[in-house]
């Protein structure tokens, strides 16, 4: 049910029933590595191209979040899944392997909650009754398709961030037990015409705003409602903007509660980490593990994740096109 | 940014622009100029020992010495980032690592590393010369004018 501008508000109350949360090497060394089903070492995951790899990093997580609801693929209606790479193959070429009717999306790194709104709300209008929501990136191809080759010596600025290497999945069913997905925001897209492609915190901060902003609006609601509200994938330069620009808009979220999982996923002294990290798999693994571990630990109750994605292609920006950004947020309660 | 950008901003975007560049931090200029200076000085040292070398020991001239030097220095940045280590010491070093001949040895090992995937013809072949191109493109074409402008002031007995 449309609730307010740009919220939905799902009455069935549609269950996380499960989640699987897959990464690489640099993951494995980050204070999060305890909320992932699997991680590997081989940043390669014994294929012979990173995007195979990624591909990889999606069969795993959806078939462990499969297996951990005591399903089979047959029991899944739809998959909807994305990444960042061109024309999406790696999520493209997962579902072949699946076999899963497939939804293929892309919101950039805002993806992970895009799709978790849309799999809810096919549930909710019980257009299906288990979907599977599954969001991947990989450190090394999206680097080398949106900046340079991964062995090449150019010096990154403080503002830059290390896209993720993981894949988070989440089956959305309409019975069992778990999290709820209760709400969802649809952000608008926001462009504050920043150009810088190793500056994507400031360039999406304004994005989450809107839509953090947008959310309280049409629900009526007051921060203190969360335990945590974690923004996508902003790292600690966007964070703070972002925290900075609400308490001038007069929305004051508590430090406490207010985090980012670009910034929760690497310690801070990872080297080449520097603002923190990003990508699709970012926000999907930080929500699907860690997250969801921890509200079904009973630790949280309500959490509020705002998926942040920068929608430029290498293109638009060799174009001197500024960065475009959208972030969805979606509530998850007990 | 330049004027011209910015004429074409509303005065919204300006003023977050404004608002989020004083709470991102700047890159150290002056410490990574020190750095660069180190770094870049010690290759360098490192060329001239290899220069020396050639000289004393296979009777290079010093000039001649030249070409084989710089053929080391780019052996040795190839394999340094063939083993992943170049990337680590150039984000430390910054300028001090990519001005010199290592810099232009990274960038067509990396590319070439990177597109090894798509095969050896559209993938190394094609894509090796990605970031170094424009370097032999412009190198080339520069040479061309000064070499016209040197050819023109000699007709005309300046030179």
């Amino acid at each position: 049910m449309l609730q307010g501008h740009q919220t939905w508000v799902f009455e069935s109350k549609p269950t996380i029933i499960s989640s699987a949360a897959v990464g690489g090497p640099h993951e494995a060394q980050g204070p999060l590595a305890a909320d992932f089903d699997l991680l590997h070492e081989d940043f390669w995951l014994g294929q012979d191209s990173f995007e195979k790899a990624e591909k990889k990093l999606q069969e795993q997580a959806c078939e462990t979040a499969i297996k951990k609801a005591n399903m089979k693929k047959e029991d899944v209606q739809f998959l909807m899944a994305g990444d960042l790479m061109n024309q999406t193959v790696p999520s493209s070429f997962a579902a072949r392997t699946l076999g899963v009717p497939f939804l293929g999306i892309y919101g950039a790194c805002s993806t992970s909650m895009e799709g978790l709104a849309l799999a809810s709300l096919l549930v909710d209008s019980k257009f299906a009754k288990n979907v599977l929501v599954c969001t991947s990136s990989h450190n090394a191809a999206s680097e080398k398709q949106y900046r340079y080759p991964t062995e090449y010596g150019a010096q990154k600025p403080p503002t830059a961030q290390w896209t993720v290497t993981g894949s988070g999945a989440a089956l959305v069913t309409d019975h069992g037990e778990g999290p709820k997905v209760t709400a969802a925001t649809i952000g608008r897209v926001i462009d504050m015409g920043l150009t810088d492609p190793f500056n994507m915190g400031a360039a999406m901060a304004p994005a989450a705003v809107d839509t953090i902003e947008a959310h309280f609006r049409d629900l009526k609601r007051d921060p203190s409602y969360y335990d945590v509200i974690a923004t996508g994938d902003l790292g600690r330069v966007g964070h703070r903007i972002a925290g900075d620009l609400l308490k001038k808009h007069g929305l004051d979220i508590p430090e406490e509660i207010f985090t980012d999982c670009g910034i929760l996923i690497y310690r801070e002294d990872q080297p080449g980490v520097l603002a923190g990290g990003s990508g699709c798999g970012c926000a999907a693994t930080t929500t699907f593990g860690h997250f969801l571990n921890r509200m079904r630990k009973g630790e949280l109750k309500r959490i509020l994740v705002i998926a942040t994605g920068a929608l430029l292609s290498p293109m638009s920006y060799q174009q001197k096109e500024s960065i475009p950004s959208v972030a969805h947020a979606v509530s998850i309660e007990l | 940014m330049s004027e011209k950008k910015k004429k074409k901003l509303t005065p919204t975007q300006l003023e977050y622009q404004a608002f989020a560049q004083a709470r991102e931090p700047k890159r150290p200029i002056v410490l990574n100029c020190i750095k660069a200076f180190f770094v870049g000085g010690l290759i360098c040292v490192i060329g001239q020992g290899i220069q020396m070398f050639f000289v004393t020991y296979f009777h290079f001239s010093q000039e001649s010495a030249g070409n084989p030097t710089v053929a080391v220095l780019i052996i040795l940045t190839v394999l340094l980032t063939g083993f992943g280590v170049f990337d680590h010491i150039a984000q430390w070093a910054g300028a001090g690592t990519i001005i010199p001949v290592t810099g232009f040895a990274n960038t067509m090992a990396s590319a070439a590393i990177d597109h090894q995937s798509e095969g050896y013809v559209l993938g190394v072949g094609g894509n090796m010369f990605k970031l170094a191109g424009p370097v032999i493109v412009y190198g080339v074409f520069s040479a061309f004018v000064v070499s016209i402008v040197v050819i023109i002031f000699r007709a005309l007995g300046v030179m």
